[in-house]
């Protein structure tokens, strides 16, 4: 890759991170599309086997991990709205810095209770009050 | 002032033109040929990325929903079982949401990762193959995916 020149405001910064957090998270969701077609297909085989399957989406390690996955979804979908707005908006590429510490915000607001429901049978199954 | 094939130089220039015979530089107006030929004189690219915006907007609809409902509501995933899909496919509406999902999020995960691997995967063949895996296992998806969506049958045992 060339070198950027010095003294760019870009990059390193809020633009740049944001840029990478959207390909890692992508190709991240990418790959979980992939398995979840192949799992959602076994309701073709049997009942039963779909049933095993999903089950491990429920043991405590996988649930962590579809925490991991949402938050990855969240991210990308609306730094996604971020990318659009300095496409379209004329004002969103002097607005771009302000705009990732927005959807930042958005996504921590909404994360802290997603992730409390998803988890919220894992956490008391650990910590002893699951019926 | 001396002529070459450079044409006019002022003497005293970093241009030395006696020692650079060889080295023609093209007149402003002439267009540079493109690196890749004729095979980009559609606007293919133009297009995805259209298609990347477009369907980006819709998928933010239809995946968050789809996560809120599966994975946060109503004890998340703990209720997702094989009658729990029976009951939401039995539904048109909920048949044609998730095939629009699948659709949608295949073709733009595609695109995507055909962007990325443009990008990093230097060499000619590296690049080429890697795309063929792409592209034969989107298309593997789409069919199994489309399949058992249009085939579900909820009395299976």
């Amino acid at each position: 890759m060339p070198k950027a020149p010095a003294g760019t405001l870009y990059r390193g910064r809020e633009g740049m991170w944001s840029w990478v957090a959207h390909r890692v998270t992508g190709v991240l969701i990418f790959f979980f599309l992939f398995a979840h077609v192949l799992d959602t297909a076994l309701v073709r085989v049997s009942p039963d086997s779909y049933n095993r399957v999903i089950d491990t989406y429920k043991t405590p390690f996988v649930n962590l991990m579809e925490v991991g996955l949402v938050g990855a979804v969240l991210y990308h979908a609306l730094n996604g709205v971020r990318v659009m707005l300095i496409d379209f908006w004329s004002k969103g590429v002097r607005y771009q810095r302000e705009m990732t510490w927005a959807i930042l915000t958005v996504f921590v607001l909404v994360m802290a209770p997603g992730a409390y429901f998803m988890t919220k049978h894992t956490l008391e199954a650990i910590f002893g009050s699951a019926s | 002032m001396t002529t070459s094939s450079l044409g006019t130089v002022t003497e005293g220039s970093i241009a030395q033109p006696d020692q650079h015979d060889n080295l023609v530089i093209e007149a402003p107006r002439n267009r540079r040929k493109r690196p890749s030929g004729n095979r980009s004189k559609t606007n293919f690219e133009m297009y995805a990325w259209i298609f990347m915006r477009m369907s980006g907007l819709l998928l933010f609809v239809l995946v968050l929903w789809h996560l809120l409902i599966m994975t946060v509501l109503d004890g998340g995933v703990q209720k997702v079982n094989f009658a729990f899909v029976a009951g939401r496919w039995s539904s048109p509406f909920w048949r044609t949401w998730d095939l629009a999902q699948l659709w949608l999020a295949q073709l733009h995960g595609t695109n995507g990762l055909r962007v990325i691997i443009n990008d990093y995967a230097e060499r000619d063949g590296t690049r080429f193959w890697l795309k063929m895996l792409l592209y034969m296992s989107s298309f593997l998806v789409l069919l199994l995916g489309t399949l058992v969506i249009f085939t579900f049958d909820p009395n299976l045992t």
